[in-house]
């Protein structure tokens, strides 16, 4: 065991809810009779379709090809016909669109032929590949591909797998612990040789006693150094930097990544889609979804990853008061605005709302500066100061006071006594300011290429005039050659002697500025061109920026 | 369309303000007991003017009015003005010190959590400066009947100087300045004095101290204010006191006397004029004990605390912007 578990500060208790759900085992969620996989399994890439309609796959059949270094690839999770590709809503806070494959099932669920991968008999970036070939991305919440996060397989001395669940309501990775805790651990010792650490540690909230259990019986069973650890019950002890925080002491400031302190982290749904990946040649397909809230029959469901939620609820049968529907947790999810968009690798939880069960938060008053947000923030923020300046449009002095190291998770608007909806004025602070900062880098690219356009102009009118000045100097240099003979005096007279000169100069120079003009035809403008190239290439910095 | 969080925690402004009301209930119950039941009076008279005061610049503002009445906050501003106020006043100093409270510092400048200053201190300077010799009129705990407090209060005839006395804070300073006593002597020949501070207000302090505790446990105030205060004061008067222990009190008779209980736990620690970091709140507290105690011993007023908090007021944005807590991960280096 370890020693001593460390503290964040702030930090809220809210009525955890996990009782209506966490009882039910995991069932497996019947076929429906659609299923609209996205090819954007995550913000930061969308993977290139490889099916076209009419096509027969199988379960496991490879429907997209990841691109770039952050792709991973997409898969039919069960077998049937392709019907169509066509966008389709995404469960994202924007609600913006994405290309899907629809699948029509043919109710056989027969699986491609599945291998076993030996990871210890291939490179370790063979193993990685494969794992972004398995589709294996972060399932507690962002999404972000795991081939990535196990990093270049040196310095990362503790791997933390994460079995926190702190949002209320939720209760798929308790499930998923109990139930196939030997599938985590195996899992988790997989990524522990890959990343090269030299500790695993588990952190669990300890208001989940059988999956401490579960999962301390199946780590002492398995041959790998995994520690499964108690931590205390409090919301956001499950967020990434929290947990880090909690087990290691090690603080990761916004934009840092834990690599760079020796600490990664992973979902224990993550540590499960690997060991299936790696043992059983499975890739990540579906998930344990928990169905709860305001419904008659709450459960916890393996879920086919593009299953719409709406087929999904049926299986609740939420109540008739129900008024909407959240995907995540009550603290941080989401509100599905369309109840047709697909079960994602990262979708936890549907939660059925209602008036009762969740009502409508009193009217806003004003800040009483009463400090109960400062109290209550992971971040050590002060939000009400954050507050004051997002509400006068201050968003400088936001950012100044770490507007950005906030993660939104909630706590202060939780205990906030005048009902200020704080992290709505967080998130229109950050959207200024991202808008604010796409407007400065646009107007840099237009006055960059202004002064380009004015700097070639300029070019062209002196080479112009070089070309003018040396033609009439050839033809001047033709005529007083011609003439020489008759002005017998020229050399004598020194000005003409210097005018001589001067014309073999320029003559001179006539040859050279074509060869110069050539190759700034070809090197563009002295540095310049190449410059706005870069820029135009690199990344939107704050696409990635945002978490899925 | 409503975002995340969508649960919250059950608070409010009005359970704030009622618990704020809660903690001053022992206060009072010892000021009528020990001292004045025509404070009950005061208490309900100046409660009728904030409501309607508030009432009414709310709807010249064009503000919607119940959600702000039912606040409580006009509520407990009323109760502090009344009980940093003398109990035999006559009622109209009362509601003029609860109007610029209301009017003048509450709501001139923005309303709820916009007023750079404590409304219950400005009244209480301004009108100790407008009316010096009726802000001075304390009277001797428990020997007027409440027939005559009651009179003084509506406007009776005031025939004040057979029945006020000096407080505590008042007798010390008097005896010790213009009659050359030592501290001990001043405490043994008055009758003002009791066990620690002034006879019988110094009930008023433990019933301060115990609302203050109940704050404490409920979470509305954080320890950082009411520790500094304490510590602070009773430090610097230490430091005198083992000094010259014939020429300056002892440093639990500056904590019992005056407002220093009530201050501690309930004027220093109201959080929208007062600084709001942990640190801040530590130098803001230590500030206000510093300069009152100072005020106190060489100034020209008799009880400094007033003006000792509006001078912090002052401070507090700068003393906010110089301690703001280092944010999470920005600490420089592992542990």
């Amino acid at each position: 065991m370890i020693a001593r578990l460390f503290n964040f500060h702030g930090g809220v208790k809210p009525d955890s809810h996990k009782n209506e759900s966490s009882s039910l085992p995991i069932a497996a969620a019947p076929l429906p009779p659609r299923l609209t996989i996205p090819l954007r399994q995550s913000v930061r890439s969308a993977a290139r379709c490889l099916v076209a309609p009419g096509q027969r796959v199988r379960k496991g059949e490879r429907i997209g090809a990841g691109e770039g270094p952050l792709g991973t690839d997409v898969h039919a999770s069960t077998s049937g016909t392709v019907v169509g590709i066509a966008p389709c809503a995404m469960a994202h806070a924007s609600g913006l669109d994405t290309l899907a494959v629809v699948i029509e099932p043919d109710g056989k669920d027969e699986w491609i032929e599945r291998r076993a991968f030996d990871h210890r008999a291939v490179s370790r970036e063979a193993a990685l590949r494969y794992l972004s070939t398995c589709g294996i991305v972060g399932m507690g919440g962002a999404g972000f591909p795991t081939h990535i996060k196990l990093g270049n397989g040196h310095g990362i001395e503790t791997l933390i797998i994460n079995g926190a669940e702190c949002e209320p309501w939720i209760t798929c990775d308790d499930r998923l612990m109990r139930e196939r805790a030997a599938e985590i651990v195996s899992g988790a010792a997989i990524l522990h040789e890959l990343i090269g650490a030299r500790r695993t540690l588990v952190g669990i909230e300890d208001n989940k006693p059988e999956a401490i259990r579960a999962m301390r019986e199946a780590a002492a069973d398995f041959p790998a150094p995994v520690e499964i650890i108690a931590i205390p019950t409090r919301y956001p002890a499950g967020g990434e930097k929290q947990l880090i925080r909690v087990l290691t002491g090690i603080e990761i400031a916004h934009g840092k990544l834990g690599t760079e302190f020796g600490v990664q982290c992973f979902n224990v749904g993550t540590a499960h889609a690997v060991h299936r990946a790696i043992h059983h040649g499975e890739p990540l397909v579906s998930r344990v979804v928990t169905l709860t809230g305001n419904v008659s029959h709450p459960g916890n469901y393996e879920v086919l990853v593009g299953t719409p939620v709406e087929t999904l609820l049926a299986l609740a049968t939420p109540k008739p008061d129900t008024d909407r529907y959240l995907m995540g947790g009550p603290m941080m999810g989401i509100t599905i605005a369309d109840l047709s968009v697909p079960i994602g690798k990262t979708s936890n939880c549907i939660i059925a709302a209602s008036p009762a069960l969740f009502p409508p938060p009193p009217p806003e008053l004003p800040c009483i500066r009463c400090g109960a947000c400062a109290r209550a923030c992971p971040a050590d923020l002060q939000p009400f100061e954050l507050y004051w300046f997002s509400r006068a449009k201050n968003v400088g002095k936001a950012q100044e006071y770490h507007l950005f190291d906030c993660i939104e998770c909630g706590s202060c608007a939780f205990v906030c006594p005048s009902h200020i909806p704080l992290v709505d004025y967080f998130r229109f602070s950050k959207s200024e300011i991202w808008a604010r900062e796409r407007e400065l880098k646009a107007s840099d690219q237009a006055r960059e290429r202004f002064e380009f356009r004015n700097y070639r102009q300029e070019r062209e009118k002196e080479e112009k005039a070089a070309k003018l000045a040396a033609k009439a100097a050839e033809t001047r240099a033709k005529l007083s050659g011609s003439a020489a003979g008759t002005d017998a005096a020229a050399g004598d007279d020194p000005k003409k002697v210097l005018i001589a000169a001067a014309l073999a100069r320029a003559k001179q120079q006539a040859g050279t500025t074509e060869s110069a003009n050539t190759a700034t035809s070809h090197a563009g403008g002295p540095g310049t061109q190449p410059d706005i190239a870069s820029r135009r290439e690199q990344p939107h910095l704050h696409d990635s920026d945002a978490t899925f | 369309m409503i975002h995340s969080p969508y649960i919250r925690k059950p608070a409010s402004v009005q359970s704030v303000m009622l618990a704020v009301l809660l903690a001053l209930l022992p206060g009072v119950t010892a000021y009528v007991v020990q001292v004045a039941s025509v404070v009950v009076v005061n208490l309900l008279i100046a409660t009728v003017t904030a409501l309607a005061a508030e009432a009414l610049i709310l709807m010249l503002r064009k503000r919607p009015v119940a959600p702000a009445l039912s606040d409580l906050s006009a509520v407990v501003t009323a109760w502090l003005v009344v009980l940093c106020f003398p109990p035999i006043l006559p009622w109209w100093v009362t509601v003029l010190g609860v109007l610029i409270a209301i009017v003048a510092v509450k709501h001139l400048y923005g309303g709820l959590g916009q007023n750079p200053f404590n409304p219950a201190m400005v009244a209480y300077c301004a009108m100790i400066v407008a009316f010096p010799s009726l802000m001075s009129q304390w009277p001797p705990a428990g020997q007027i009947d409440f027939q005559t407090q009651l009179d003084l209060v509506l406007g009776g005839a005031r025939q004040l100087d057979a029945i006020t006395g000096a407080t505590a804070l008042d007798a010390m300073r008097t005896g010790l300045r213009t009659s050359g006593a030592s501290v001990e002597s001043v405490l043994q020949q008055s009758g003002t004095f009791g066990a620690v501070g002034g006879r019988g207000w110094e009930w008023l302090a433990l019933g301060y101290f115990a609302g203050g505790l109940f704050l404490l446990a409920r979470r509305i105030i954080t320890w950082h204010m009411p520790v500094a205060f304490i510590a602070t004061l009773a430090v610097v008067s230490g430091i005198f006191w083992l000094a010259e222990p014939a020429r300056f009190a002892p440093p639990l008779f500056h904590l019992a006397s005056g407002g220093a209980m009530l201050a501690a736990f309930f004027i220093v620690t109201d959080p929208v004029s007062g600084a709001t970091t942990p640190r801040g709140k530590l130098i803001f507290a230590a500030g206000i004990a510093v300069i009152a105690y100072l005020i106190r011993v060489f100034g020209a007023f008799p009880e400094g605390i007033a003006f000792a908090v509006l001078l912090m007021n002052l401070c507090v944005p700068l003393i906010d912007m110089k301690t703001q807590p280092v944010v999470f991960g920005h600490r420089g280096s592992r542990p």
